[in-house]
């Protein structure tokens, strides 16, 4: 038990240490981000240039978000990979469901259009 | 059984995947310095990242394999302000909304472990109502589309499954939001009454209250933020 409670402690003592200016940093960068993030929709940005910045400001917003506010940069590791191993998971299903969807569109395309004619 | 706790962690290796495989090696408990609490609201959020990662996975799924032209969300989302044009304005500013609503509980957070009392009440008091805001800006969006026609069966610009997909990932993500501001004000509560600073047990447990509850409700909070990371890319710019 006094492990137990000395182990809180000590997250806490870490945590308590940071300066409010921490937050107040990423906070800032987050509004920065979102705003680029939008700016790629205001300008009518296309293509791959398009795809490829929304998903590089997604990603770092949600490291941010993750890292700093969550506390993950500083909880151990156990806990770290316990949680973001298993999102690749998700990242399987997607390119299993990306390779479904596109099989679909081809046989709607070749029935739809066949059924028309 | 003290003496052999001590001796087991000077033996800890120095970090890195051994201290993983020690970690989840241990005969006690895997995540070590973790209280119970926390590691649940991470498992529980794992969970919560499962059933936002489907529908996300179902919106792209409809999306790629639909034959009609998916609506331009630039364009449906956008509103006349001051007689300009702002496409997929009030998107924006939610997301702005719900940034800074994160935060405010990032700093609520801080300021619960300096146990200053009322500033971590008044940051989550300020969490609930840009969380509020949010939810109310979603109402104004959601009554607007269905004016338009919007339903989940059809819609006036192309593919139909625009309307379930907008539906059911917004409609999930605003009831976390809602469940968000509720869970805020009780938590609000318990700090404001002093709670964690005196230990009083909460209402279900005999565990006595301590700041790292304002932890754990950041986390939930953070996590309502991180989907909409997610939302905001996928379905309102992609």
């Amino acid at each position: 038990m006094s492990e137990i409670a000395h182990n809180d402690a000590a997250h806490h003592i870490v945590v308590k240490a940071h300066p409010i200016r921490l937050y107040l940093v990423v906070w800032a960068w987050l509004f920065v981000l979102s705003a680029f993030s939008y700016l790629v929709d205001y300008f009518h940005l296309t293509g791959a240039l398009r795809y490829t910045l929304i998903l590089t400001f997604m990603m770092l917003k949600a490291g941010l978000i993750v890292a700093v506010f969550m506390h993950m940069a500083w909880e151990r590791l156990a806990l770290v990979y316990a949680i973001l191993v298993p999102i690749g998971a998700i990242l399987a299903f997607v390119a299993a469901m990306a390779i479904e969807a596109d099989y679909t569109l081809l046989t709607r395309l070749a029935f739809f259009s066949e059924g028309q004619s | 059984m003290d003496t052999a706790f001590t001796e087991h962690r000077t033996r800890e290796p120095a970090g890195g995947l051994a201290t993983i495989v020690d970690d989840f090696s241990a005969d006690q408990r895997a995540f070590r310095n973790v209280s119970w609490g926390k590691a649940m609201m991470w498992i529980f959020l794992l969970s919560d990242t499962f059933i936002f990662g489907t529908f996300l996975i179902g919106y792209m799924a409809a999306r790629m394999s639909t034959t009609e032209p998916w609506p331009n969300a630039s364009e449906v989302f956008a509103l006349e302000i001051a007689g300009r044009h702002l496409p997929l304005i009030l998107i924006a500013i939610m997301t702005f909304v719900l940034i800074s609503s994160s935060g405010t509980m990032a700093m609520a957070v801080n300021c619960g472990y300096r146990r200053q009392r009322r500033a971590t009440a008044a940051l989550l008091v300020a969490t609930a109502i840009l969380g509020a805001t949010f939810v109310g800006m979603q109402a104004f969006e959601w009554t607007k589309l269905i004016g338009e026609g919007v339903r989940p069966w059809g819609n006036p610009w192309g593919a139909a499954q625009f309307g379930s997909a907008f539906f059911m990932i917004t409609g999930f993500h605003g009831t976390h939001v809602t469940i968000g501001v509720i869970f805020l004000l009780a938590i609000a509560r318990k700090v404001i009454r002093g709670d964690f600073d005196h230990g009083r047990p909460g209402f279900f447990t005999g565990r006595r209250g301590r700041y790292e509850a304002v932890e754990i409700m950041g986390l939930y909070w953070h996590f309502v933020d991180l989907v909409w990371v997610f939302i905001f890319a996928f379905f309102y710019l992609w």
